[in-house]
């Protein structure tokens, strides 16, 4: 490791790495560290992924792909279902990853176009002069390192730390963090090339359970409830463990999971003089699915490409930086994640009679893309009664 | 103050990204609580585990 760079990125997962690679490969120096001693490792994630939004970033490898998916279904409270198909025929419409492999890939792929990368390497404290970020302070095996860097990317995930040292709040509220549980499980019944979500409040007050497919007969079985639901008895893990016993009673967990998932608006800015924020670190999750990837990799490319133009003008001061905050809000993924956090407020009021409601009036829905706003889009169409309250929201839809 | 069961722990980070104080921070797989936690127990709530207890000070 140097003890300068054009681009310091703190964090190896797909933000980060996606930002190392992107600004490797535009030529600039670039060092990623990595707190974990593995890239990958621990798993943090229920791995869904759409087909196109992996087709934007890297062709589908088998050796980072666990499942294809085909369709989803949801299950209301009283049991009732709903299937969601795509109308292209035999088209997949997104995978189940493998993280571990592919996180790892991803920084390898970074690597290879010239990123220097240091795993079990902490950043412990921004370098900071005149209140603009300048590189941070690393902690390497009981060693203090000092690097200094043009811009830094905090890429630090849900638990981000780095931009809170540099004076920007952080703190997801308590009822918008999505406390999770996960199993990876095997020999156990289930359709390989679905997703099956199942909701309510019993199941999941305020979230949603899930079913994501690693295999013919292991999948990731999971939960998350939001963190006002969340207390003694009645955890994320309790819920999850209720769940098990009744459908999955035989089947084997070979890998425990736990995280948090910061459903809240994204943060107020996105960059600071020196520093830009991507990935979870900026709360860039979608608030109604709770899907990160590929948000992630987007304002991971995004942050790189912005630091490439701002270190050739010679100026990385918050006023350059912020073409990169404006850049994702007023792009597809921010405008999804506004109109999804509306859709998230609303869905998390919804009581179990009217999830029944909803999910019983359709039973197949042939969408031309699965998507939340098609899903949405539809229910409203075939609820207008229901979901009455939702039609202002529905303008947005079109 | 708070008590972090380091057993039942799963070093997800969930408790980090809520504490108003930032007072934790998520060291590989150990938790570290700061000086500066107020025991508010906000971590202690959402913990997916229930890893997290605030536990009164003992009277000397």
């Amino acid at each position: 490791m140097k003890s300068r760079y054009d681009v310091l990125v703190i964090g190896g997962g797909p933000a980060g790495a996606i930002a190392a690679g992107t600004a490797a490969k535009a030529g600039l120096s670039v060092c990623l560290v990595e707190k974990r001693p593995a890239i990958g490792a621990p798993v943090r994630c229920a791995e869904g992924l759409g087909t196109e939004a992996l087709a934007e970033f890297t062709a589908p490898d088998p050796c980072f792909i666990s499942a294809e998916l085909r369709g989803a279904g949801i299950v209301a409270p009283d049991g009732s279902s709903l299937q969601l198909n795509s109308q292209m025929a035999g088209s997949k419409v997104g995978y189940i990853l493998d993280r571990k492999v592919f996180d790892r890939e991803l920084v390898w792929r970074a690597a290879e176009t010239g990123a220097d990368v240091a795993v079990k390497t902490r950043a412990s404290a921004p370098i900071l002069e005149n209140g603009a970020v300048k590189g941070a302070v690393l902690q390497y095996c009981g060693q203090t390192m000092r690097v200094e860097a043009d811009v830094v990317i905090a890429a630090d995930g849900v638990e981000s730390k780095f931009p809170r040292w540099c004076g920007i709040d952080t703190t997801v509220p308590v009822r918008e963090i999505m406390t999770c549980a996960q199993y990876l499980m095997t020999d156990i019944d289930i359709d390989p090339t679905l997703t099956v979500f199942y909701v309510g409040n019993e199941i999941a007050p305020q979230g949603y359970l899930w079913i994501f497919p690693k295999g013919d007969r292991s999948a990731n079985v999971g939960v998350g409830i939001s963190g006002l639901k969340s207390g003694s008895g009645h955890r994320a893990r309790d819920y999850l463990d209720r769940f098990v016993a009744s459908k999955f009673p035989n089947g084997k967990t070979i890998e425990y999971i736990v995280g948090g998932v910061p459903v809240c608006q994204p943060l107020a800015c996105t960059a600071a003089d020196g520093l830009m924020i991507a990935g979870d670190a900026a709360r860039v999750v979608d608030p109604l699915t709770g899907g990160g990837i590929y948000n992630a990799m987007f304002t991971g490319r995004l942050a790189a490409q912005t630091a490439v133009s701002a270190i050739s003008s010679g100026k990385c001061t918050k006023d350059v930086l912020m073409a990169y905050d404006r850049g994702w809000r007023e792009s597809h993924m921010g405008k999804t994640i506004a109109r999804n956090w509306h859709l998230k407020e609303y869905f998390v009021k919804m009581t179990d009679e009217k999830f029944n409601a909803l999910i019983s009036s359709v039973s197949t829905l042939n969408l031309e893309e699965i998507s939340t706003k098609n899903l949405v889009r539809e229910l409203i169409r075939k609820n207008p009664l229901v979901l009455g309250d939702l039609a202002k929201l529905a303008l947005s839809l079109r | 103050m708070l008590h972090v069961f380091r057993d039942v722990c799963g070093y997800c980070g969930c408790c980090v990204s809520v504490c108003p104080e930032g007072a934790l921070e998520l060291i590989d797989a150990y938790l570290e609580v700061g000086d500066n936690c107020t025991g508010c127990g906000i971590c202690a709530k959402v913990c997916p585990l229930g890893a997290l207890e605030v536990k009164d000070e003992v009277p000397v």
